[in-house]
């Protein structure tokens, strides 16, 4: 066989999937706008998206914020610059780490969750049965997962950020023999919004694209259990890889607008 | 009026791929009308009520209800074509995150003014007349029997009072007397309702006693349709072999994929 027609063929049916996502989510979002609402099911979505992630998310960045400063003192002594701890801890959660760390954590939580649910729904005709009950599955199913998704993500990484400077926090003066006070100051020091808000962004982004995998994978899996795994496996991994491809789309576009 | 049926289709095709599932059927379902389809797995008895409904779209040929193409409708005008119909389908498809009268009103519920305490009196009575007690209402449906499934999910599919019902194998999984008991269920409630039904199943007793006609369908079209007195004298090879199910006749099955 010819490899170019082998190329041809993967590559046209790359494109037919990015058109089959992109138009799954622009009906998505079309349906966030657009009434009736289920205030219901997205007051639901909030609390399983963002409460329940809390523990997940704090643990992560903890612990993320306490090697972080292990590590840079390790490098920083080197050269007499421990100083700048506070400040590499900071930034590094607040810019980076506490937005990917958070979405990945949260796209194996809730991307997987999503996907293995609405997959279930639609093997067992339920989402069949919600349109002859008069009722839009987007609207139903996906609407809510979308908006809680997109909008809880940024509120789990504040948590995420201060709980990882307080982790980078810890280590510093229980392990590293920093003063508190100071090393507090120096946290705010160099700190600017845009580093925090820069960081929220990226976080709603991660929200929108954890969902959407979580419903394009399931509301679409077909062939019983084994096509409700692939689908659960298929949402976490895609989710997983839009994040840190997005992570870098996103920061480049933060570093060009500065 | 009463000459245009309330249900007609007229040479319908639908494929799959390379698959032909309707090769050109053809029915007419007459207003108050109940008609069981007939035919082995895989003739296309699912996709025949999916294109009705407008879960799938047939590739060629016309649907009309009370008249009316509805292949083409979009939007709003789909939402309200699909409003017409109730369905039971073959795994009950009850949604299992809801106890069982928020399932039975589900639709109900949705209609503006209804309040939740008028919702759960409307559910207690459908609930009644599948021969349900009240208490039934608050448990979840995965807590119930497959036979106390299917009665929900009759219950639920009339609730709203549709013009139009489908039922989808209702007595697949059930042993006989409970089978029976939706069978007369079935017959009670269409005659309640007044609505038209279409049923697909490939059980003869089942058929016998909810039909008011009977059609087979068959490699994607309908080879036979009659009264269910007629069937036993239909004269065709097909239908007989069908009916006395009988391993030789002109229907092969595939039992190897060559």
């Amino acid at each position: 066989m010819n490899p170019l027609a082998i190329i041809g063929r993967a590559f046209l049916e790359f494109l037919a999937v990015v058109g089959r996502l992109v138009e799954f989510a622009a009906n998505g979002v079309r349906h966030c706008f657009t009434p009736p609402f289920y205030i219901r099911q997205t007051a639901k979505q909030f609390l399983d998206i963002g409460y329940y992630s809390l523990p997940v998310v704090g643990l992560t960045t903890l612990f993320t914020g306490m090697v972080l400063a292990l590590q840079s003192h390790t490098g920083f002594s080197r050269f007499d610059a421990e100083t700048a701890i506070p400040t590499v801890v900071v930034l590094s959660i607040t810019r980076e780490l506490g937005p990917v760390m958070a979405g990945l954590m949260v796209a194996g939580r809730i991307g997987a969750s999503i996907a293995a649910e609405l997959g279930t729904m639609r093997v067992t005709e339920q989402i069949d049965a919600l349109t002859t009950l008069s009722t839009n599955p987007f609207k139903y199913l996906i609407a809510p997962r979308l908006i809680a998704g997109t909008l809880m993500l940024p509120l789990l990484v504040l948590v995420g950020d201060v709980v990882g400077v307080f982790g980078g926090f810890l280590v510093s003066v229980y392990e590293l023999n920093f003063n508190a006070a100071n090393y507090v100051s120096q946290t705010w020091q160099y700190l600017e919004r845009s580093d925090v808000t820069s960081g929220l962004w990226k976080a709603a982004a991660f929200g929108f694209v954890i969902t959407l995998m979580g419903c394009y994978h399931g509301f679409n899996s077909k062939g019983g259990a084994q096509g409700v795994g692939k689908a659960t496996t298929n949402a976490v991994v895609s989710a997983s890889i839009l994040i840190l491809f997005a992570n870098y789309m996103l920061t480049g576009l933060f570093f060009a607008g500065k | 009026m009463t000459d245009v049926p309330k249900i007609e289709l007229r040479g319908v095709t639908k494929s799959f791929d390379d698959k032909h599932v309707l090769r050109g059927m053809d029915l007419k379902v007459a207003r108050g009308e109940s008609v069981v389809i007939i035919g082995g797995s895989g003739t296309g008895k699912s996709v025949t009520l999916k294109c009705i409904l407008g879960l799938l779209r047939p590739d060629d040929g016309a649907i009309k209800i009370d008249g009316q193409d509805t292949t083409r409708l979009r939007g709003a005008q789909l939402d309200a074509h699909q409003a017409k119909f109730g369905m039971l389908f073959q795994g009950g498809a009850l949604f299992d995150s809801l106890p069982v009268w928020r399932n039975v009103a589900f639709k109900v519920a949705q209609q503006p003014g209804v309040s939740r305490k008028e919702a759960k009196r409307i559910a207690v009575d459908v609930l009644a007349s599948v021969g349900l007690s009240p208490d039934v209402g608050d448990i979840h449906p995965a807590e119930l029997s497959g036979g106390m499934q299917k009665r929900v999910a009759l219950a639920r599919a009339i609730a709203a009072k549709p013009e139009i019902i489908f039922f989808d194998e209702p007595t697949t999984g059930l042993d006989p007397i409970m089978a029976d008991v939706i069978n007369e269920l079935i017959v009670k409630c269409v005659r309640e309702v007044g609505a038209t039904a279409i049923s697909i199943t490939h059980d003869m007793a089942s058929a016998r006693k909810i039909a008011d006609r009977i059609a087979m369908l068959y490699e994607g079209r309908i080879i036979w349709q009659g009264s269910k007195k007629e069937i036993d004298n239909s004269g065709n090879p097909y239908v007989d072999q069908f009916i006395h199910g009988r391993a030789e006749g002109p229907i092969k099955m595939q039992v190897r994929k060559l």
